[in-house]
């Protein structure tokens, strides 16, 4: 199993927090990982990106130059990593932010009103969360014990209160997926 | 032991701690300035200093203050910090200083860029400054080898009384992988350091620590004192790793982040029936320059990758000494070497191409 996440959007819109859950629940599942930011001269505002790799054997590189799943966060990143996703692979995007379609006809795509369900949960915060649902449910990439549990180390103990409503994100999106998955 | 999820930069931080380092000397720069940052916060946690200097020519020459009074110290930078630092190394050199030096080399050559780059290879291995010195020049391509390297790094120095480098690259200072981190920490043991000028504590005569010899015998005699030293380092701290080299055809080779791209592509090789190996020097000086000796008995010719036009395999080419054809693949300027390209390398010289 080799899996190359690319998780791109705002800066400020938790997508590198939310590469460093995934790579967390990977560790805890005792499989080979490794995060990567993009750390060029980037600001506030700008675009915001990070790679995960989870993998059966040891990782080469970290670099996700051409990503099995690519999540989107905002229309740049779309414009940006269309192109760099493998074929047959994944794109799912944040559709509260990105009204823009996917071009490609050789991936699998899913649109989801991340923003809106989060609301509806009573917490915008955990938009990423309901994608990051999606995502292990339609990959099996860790278990949504393993994520759960790796809310604790990448939250802070002051927000540990908030593990409650982001489990419930995570299964929303993990039925998202079923849905979609039935449908098909 | 716990496992935890850390960036390579900070790791580095980590590292230094529990080997004992209780003074950083630094000024930021990307993309090691997490590095900083991490030891910002730590070092008071110890009763550590930690000190941002106005430039790298200051942190250097801090280091050799704090090494001169017998410290376990380190400084830290990327590239064009460390050009900066060449003539207080070279000081360091000749006062017989340790200390540990830190190179999370990006894309140059000038002020290039922040990507992850290996064109210092020279720059750490052939001297740098002036005069006539090697550095031991140690070469993780892990962040748990981040970790147990730097710990390595602090004892070689005071062992041999030697500036240590360790170099890494943007994607290693940048990276977070799991590293097992022991929960009790023990310090490790300080040799004593009698010559340190730490005051004369009863003695008469006081302890100088300095690097002018202005009589040319005495300097000569340096010299010769110097390099006596490294025939034994050479003898007995050099280090690497070797991957299915045993029956291997090919031998690609390659540091740090360069080579895990090979070993990736050496099982990638053998898994379409070409028999390659890897050989990665762990320190870069003193090079393992035996085994790739011992290697060319067997193999038909050897791929060597680097992030750089080409430094490193100049020394594969001086260990193989003509015996077999050494070839080389590389990206620079902050681009790194994908996997596949490799592979495409290897098949073609497999092919007897060239």
């Amino acid at each position: 199993m080799l899996q190359e996440v690319l998780i791109a959007g705002f800066g400020g819109q938790g997508v590198l927090s939310t590469g460093q859950l995934l790579a967390y629940a990977g560790m805890i599942e005792n499989k080979q990982v490794a995060w990567i930011p993009s750390y060029g001269p980037e600001m506030r505002g700008g675009t915001a990106n990070c790679g995960i790799t989870i993998s059966d054997e040891p990782i080469s590189s970290p670099l996700v130059t051409e990503p099995t799943t690519l999540i989107v966060m905002n229309r740049p990143s779309l414009d940006k990593f269309e192109k760099s996703v493998v074929p047959g692979g994944l794109i799912l995007i944040n559709s509260s932010l990105v009204d823009q379609k996917v071009t490609r006809q050789d991936l699998q795509v899913l649109e989801i009103p991340a923003n809106r369900i989060a609301e509806e949960l009573g917490n915008t915060k955990v938009a990423n969360n309901i994608i990051l649902g999606v995502l292990i449910e339609l990959t099996g990439i860790v278990s949504l014990e393993a994520v759960v549990e790796s809310l604790k180390k990448v939250l802070p103990a002051r927000r540990h209160n908030l593990i409650p409503v982001n489990q419930q994100a995570l299964e929303k999106g993990m039925q998202l997926a079923k849905e979609f998955k039935n449908k098909q | 032991m716990s496992k935890v999820l850390m960036k390579g930069n900070e790791a580095i931080g980590e590292g230094a701690i529990r080997a004992g380092c209780r003074h950083f000397f630094g000024y930021p720069i990307t993309p090691q300035s997490e590095l900083p940052h991490y030891l910002a916060k730590r070092m008071p946690e110890v009763g550590g200093v930690f000190l941002q200097a106005e430039s790298e020519t200051s942190s250097i020459n801090m280091v050799y203050g704090a090494a001169g009074a017998g410290f376990r110290t380190m400084t830290s930078s990327s590239s064009p910090g460390l050009s900066l630092m060449q003539e207080g190394i070279s000081y360091l050199v000749g006062a017989e200083l340790p200390c540990v030096v830190v190179n999370v080399m990006r894309g140059g050559p000038g002020l290039g860029n922040i990507a992850p780059a290996q064109g210092d290879y020279f720059q750490a291995v052939k001297g740098g400054g002036h005069g006539d010195y090697k550095l031991v020049v140690l070469a993780p391509a892990s962040v748990q080898e981040i970790i147990d390297m730097m710990q390595v790094a602090f004892d070689l120095a005071d062992q041999y009384r030697t500036p240590v480098m360790l170099v890494g690259d943007g994607i290693l200072g940048q990276m977070m992988e799991p590293v097992e981190l022991a929960d009790e920490v023990t310090l490790p043991e300080v040799p004593a350091k009698p010559w340190a000028a730490s005051g004369l504590k009863g003695r008469k005569k006081p302890n100088i620590v300095n690097s002018l010899y202005i009589v040319p015998e005495d300097c000569e005699e340096l010299n010769q004192r110097l390099f006596a030293k490294y025939d034994v380092i050479a003898a007995q701290e050099t280090r690497w790793e070797e991957y299915r080299l045993e029956d291997a055809e090919i031998v690609l080779t390659g540091f740090g982040t360069a080579a895990r791209i090979a070993k990736s592509v050496v099982d990638k090789a053998r898994s379409e029936g070409i028999k390659a190996g890897l050989i990665r020097p762990i320190t870069l000086w003193p090079f393992p320059s035996e085994v790739y000796a011992k290697a060319a008995a067997h193999a038909n010719k050897f791929l060597c990758v680097e992030m750089s036009m080409g430094q490193m395999v100049e020394d594969v080419r001086l260990a193989v000494n003509g015996k077999k054809p050494v070839h080389f693949y590389g990206r620079s300027g902050g681009m790194v070497p994908l996997a596949k390209d490799v592979l495409a390398e290897v098949k073609k010289l497999m092919a007897g191409g060239e």
